[in-house]
C-alpha cells in the first residue's frame, strides 16, 4: 500500500446551483500519509465535508483522481470499505437501540474487527452499553459515532466535525480518543474548525477555503510561516481618526500589522522589545493606548493572514464585539 | 458475542425497534381492535327494535295503553318486535312529533275513533303506524285471514362484522407495508443513517431484505389479532384455507412494501412521504370496499378499482374465509396475479431509482 493512505489530484465537485453551479471542491490536492493525523481545516461552505464524503465514497466527484489505501472506488469499493471508519458531520441512530446492540449490528458488517464492549470502553461509553441511544447527551452521542466508526479496526478513520458542539470536557475526551488512535499507528482525517483542535491533534493540516486548498503544513510550519511567534493586540482611544495600521510596521521586531475588530493585531518577533517601542509610539502621538495583550501566534492568525477573513464567524463577532461601548449594546 | 450475520443482525435490530415503541404496538394492534370491536357492536344484530309512538293522555287513552303495554310485554318475552309507548299530554306529544323525538302519536277520541298523527315520509313513522294500527285492531276483534311467519336472518358469516373483519386485515397490512417501510426509510434518510450504512461494507441487498422480512414477521400478529378477534369475540366462521389467507396476505404484504419502498425511493423529508403515502392510501380506502363492497361504485370505474392492490386483496380474503374460494378459484388467481404485478414492478422500479443518501 505504501506511504499514502490518500492521495487526491485536482479534485472537483459542482453542484447546481439556483444562481449558477457552486464549486464545492474546486480543485483540490491533498496526500495524506499513513500514520499520520491530517486536518482539514476550514470556514463554513469550505467544501471539508463534501471532500471527505467523495473520499468515503460516499459522493461522486465532478472530475479528479482519488486513490484511498492504493485503491479506487470505481474498482475497490468493498475493499475499501472494510477499511475505513467513518464518522458523518451528525447521524441519528436508532433511538430504541442500546449502544451495544447498536455498535454489535455494525461489527456484523466488517469482516473483522474489534469487540463491541472494547469498542465502547476505548470511548468510555462501557458504563452506558445498555443504555438505549436517546437517553444520551449530545456529547455522548458523538462519542458513540465514533465508536461505530472503529468496530471494524479501520485503517483510516474520518471524523468530519467530531467535536462541534461539545463543551470544553466533552471535547478533551474526544481528544484523547483520537490521539490514542494516532499511538496506534492509524491514520486519521478530521475536519474541523477548530484551531486549538487542529494544533493539539494533527500532525498537519490542510486549511481548506473555497473549495482549494490553501496553506499545508504541520500546525508549527505554518505558524512559523508568519515569521513571528507572538501577537500584540490592542486598541487605542484619543479620538477619530484611528490611526492606520501601517503606522506600526516600522516599530522594533514587527513583522505584519493588521486591523482587527476595534483595535489592531501585530505579529512580532519580540515582544518585550516591541511593547516598549509601541507604547513609546502612542505616548509621541498622544494616543492613550485601551488595552493590550499579548498570545501566542494560532492557526487562526494563519487564516486570516491568508485571507482577510476569520475562520469562524463568531470569533470575528467576538473581536468586533470587544468595543466597550459596543458590548454594552449588545 | 454479538457477530451476527448482517441480515440477521439488521432483521432483528427491525424487529426490536418495533416493540419498544409502545404508540406503535397501538396504532398498530389496539386501533384496528378497538375498530372492529366497535362497529362489530354497533352493527351486531340485536331483538328487532320496538315501535316508538306517544299517546296523548286524555279520559280515553287508559284501554289502549293497557293494550299496547300488554302487547309490548308479551312480544318481548318472545323477542319479537315490541311497543315503546309514552303517555304525554297532548301539547307535549305534538312537540315531540315536531322535533322528531317520536315518529308517531296516537289520539283515541271519546267517540271510540282513533287519530294518528305522523310525517309519512318516515319510514319509521309509517312501519309504526302500521303495527299499532294492527295491534289494537286486533285486539278489537279483527281476525287476520292468512298466518304469517317471521324469520329473521343472522347467519354468522353473513353480518356486516364477517364482511368487516377481512376489510381491516387487508387495510392493515396496507397500512403496516406502507407506514411499515416507506416511513421507515425515510426517518433512516433524515438521520443520514442510510448515508452511515452505506458507508459499511453492508451488502444494500441485504439492507432491505431485513426490512421485508420484519416486515412478514409482522403480519403474523397483525392477522392473528384481527381473526381471533373475529373468530372468537364475534363468531366468524372461516369457510377457507387458513394456509391460502397467509399465502394471499404474503403476496400482498409484498405488493404494500414494494409500494411503501417506491414512496420512500427518493422521499427527503417525513412531510413528503407522509403526502404520498395518504395520496396512495386514500383512493384504496374509499373504492377498495373496505366498509362496503367495491361493486357498488359504477361499472365504469371497476377497472381502476379492481386494479388496485387493496381491492384484490379484500376480494381474495372475503372470497376464502366467507365463501371458502380454493386456490384455483378465478378470484384468488385474480388477486394472486394482480398482487405480484405490484409486488414485482414497485420492487423493480424503487430499486432503480432508490436513493441511498
Ligand atoms: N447537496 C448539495 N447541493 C448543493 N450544494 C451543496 C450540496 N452539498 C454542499 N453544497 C455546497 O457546497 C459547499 C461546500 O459544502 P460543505 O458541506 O462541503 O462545506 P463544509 O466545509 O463541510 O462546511 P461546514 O463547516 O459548514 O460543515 C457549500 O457552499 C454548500 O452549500
Ligand atoms: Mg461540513
Amino acid at each position: 500500500m505504501g506511504e499514502w493512505a490518500i492521495r487526491v489530484a485536482d479534485l472537483r465537485k459542482q453542484y447546481p446551483g439556483r444562481d449558477g453551479p457552486i464549486d464545492a471542491v474546486n480543485g483540490l490536492d491533498l496526500e495524506v500519509r499513513v500514520g499520520e493525523c491530517f486536518g482539514l481545516l476550514g470556514p463554513n461552505g469550505a467544501g471539508k465535508t463534501t471532500t471527505v464524503e467523495i473520499l468515503e465514497g460516499l459522493n461522486k466527484p465532478t472530475s479528479g483522481d482519488v486513490e484511498v489505501l492504493g485503491r479506487r472506488w470505481e474498482s475497490q469499493a468493498t475493499e475499501i470499505r472494510e477499511r475505513i471508519g467513518v464518522t458523518l458531520q451528525e447521524t441519528r441512530f436508532p433511538e430504541k437501540s442500546t449502544l451495544l446492540e447498536l455498535v454489535g449490528l455494525f461489527r456484523g458488517f466488517y469482516r473483522e474487527g474489534l469487540e463491541p464492549e472494547d469498542v465502547l470502553g476505548r470511548v468510555s461509553l462501557d458504563g452506558k452499553a445498555n443504555s438505549y441511544v436517546e437517553q444520551l447527551s449530545g456529547g455522548q452521542q458523538q462519542r458513540l459515532a465514533v465508536a461505530v466508526a472503529l468496530v471494524g479496526d479501520p485503517e483510516l478513520l474520518f471524523l468530519d466535525e467530531p467535536t462541534t458542539g461539545l463543551d470544553p470536557q466533552s471535547r478533551r475526551q474526544l481528544w484523547d480518543v483520537i490521539l490514542d488512535l494516532r499511538n496506534r499507528g492509524r491514520t486519521t482525517v478530521l475536519t474541523t474548525h477548530y484551531m486549538d483542535e487542529a494544533e493539539r491533534l494533527c500532525d498537519r493540516v490542510a486549511i481548506v477555503d473555497q473549495g482549494k486548498v490553501i496553506a499545508l503544513g504541520s500546525p508549527a510550519d505554518l505558524i512559523a510561516r508568519l515569521g513571528g511567534e507572538h501577537v500584540v493586540e490592542f486598541a487605542v482611544g484619543g479620538g477619530e481618526p484611528p490611526p492606520d495600521p501601517s503606522c506600526f510596521a516600522e516599530l522594533s521586531t514587527v513583522l505584519g500589522t493588521r486591523a482587527e475588530g476595534d483595535g489592531y493585531a501585530l505579529t512580532v518577533g519580540a515582544p518585550h522589545r516591541a511593547i516598549p517601542a509601541l507604547l513609546d509610539y502612542l505616548e509621541a502621538a498622544g494616543r492613550p493606548l485601551a488595552r493590550l495583550t499579548t498570545r501566542q501566534v494560532s492557526l487562526e492568525d494563519v487564516f486570516v493572514a491568508l485571507t482577510g477573513r476569520h475562520l469562524r464567524e463568531e470569533e470575528a463577532d467576538a473581536a468586533r464585539a470587544s468595543k466597550p461601548g459596543r458590548r454594552r449594546r449588545r | 458475542m454479538s457477530h451476527y450475520h448482517p441480515l440477521l443482525g439488521l432483521y432483528v435490530s427491525r424487529l426490536r425497534e418495533f416493540y419498544r415503541q409502545p404508540a406503535r404496538l397501538f396504532w398498530v394492534y389496539g386501533f384496528p381492535t378497538v375498530l372492529a370491536l366497535g362497529l362489530g357492536l354497533a352493527f351486531q344484530s340485536r331483538v328487532p327494535e320496538s315501535v316508538q309512538a306517544d299517546l296523548v293522555r286524555n279520559a280515553a287513552s287508559d284501554p289502549v295503553e293497557k293494550v299496547l303495554r300488554d302487547y309490548d310485554a308479551k312480544a318481548r318475552a318472545g323477542r319479537k318486535q315490541g311497543v315503546q309507548l309514552r303517555v304525554v299530554p297532548e301539547d307535549e306529544a305534538m312537540k315531540r312529533l315536531r322535533t322528531g323525538k317520536t315518529p308517531l302519536v296516537v289520539v283515541k277520541a271519546t267517540s271510540g275513533a282513533i287519530t294518528f298523527r305522523y310525517d309519512a315520509t318516515r319510514p319509521e313513522a309509517t312501519s309504526a303506524r302500521a303495527a299499532i294500527d294492527a295491534i289494537l285492531q286486533r285486539e278489537a276483534g279483527r281476525v287476520d285471514p292468512i298466518r304469517t311467519e317471521d324469520t329473521v336472518v343472522n347467519e354468522p358469516g353473513s353480518r356486516y362484522i364477517d364482511f368487516l373483519i377481512p376489510g381491516l386485515i387487508g387495510q392493515n397490512t396496507m397500512g403496516g407495508g406502507l407506514w411499515g417501510v416507506g416511513f421507515l426509510l425515510v426517518n433512516f434518510r433524515i438521520g443520514k443513517l442510510l448515508k452511515r450504512f452505506t458507508a459499511t461494507p453492508m451488502p444494500r441487498r441485504d439492507f432491505l431484505l431485513a426490512i421485508l422480512l420484519a416486515r412478514l414477521t409482522f403480519l403474523v400478529p397483525d392477522v392473528a389479532v384481527l381473526l381471533s378477534l373475529g373468530v372468537f369475540v364475534f363468531g366468524m366462521p372461516i369457510q377457507g384455507s387458513l394456509w391460502l389467507v397467509a399465502l394471499v396476505e404474503v403476496v400482498g404484504a409484498l405488493a404494500f412494501a414494494g409500494i411503501g419502498l417506491l414512496i420512500a425511493s427518493r422521499a427527503q423529508t417525513t412531510e413528503t412521504v407522509s403526502g404520498l403515502m395518504n395520496l396512495v392510501m386514500l383512493p384504496m380506502w374509499i373504492f377498495s370496499g373496505l366498509f362496503f363492497s367495491a361493486e357498488r361504485f359504477p361499472e365504469a370505474a371497476q377497472p381502476f378499482i379492481q386494479a388496485l392492490p387493496l381491492t384484490q386483496l379484500l376480494n381474495a380474503l372475503r372470497a376464502i374465509m366467507l365463501e371458502g374460494a380454493g386456490p384455483t378459484s378465478h378470484v384468488v388467481l385474480v388477486a394472486l396475479g394482480v398482487l405480484s404485478a405490484w409486488a414485482v414492478g414497485t420492487f423493480l422500479v424503487a430499486l432503480r431509482i432508490f436513493r441511498w443518501q
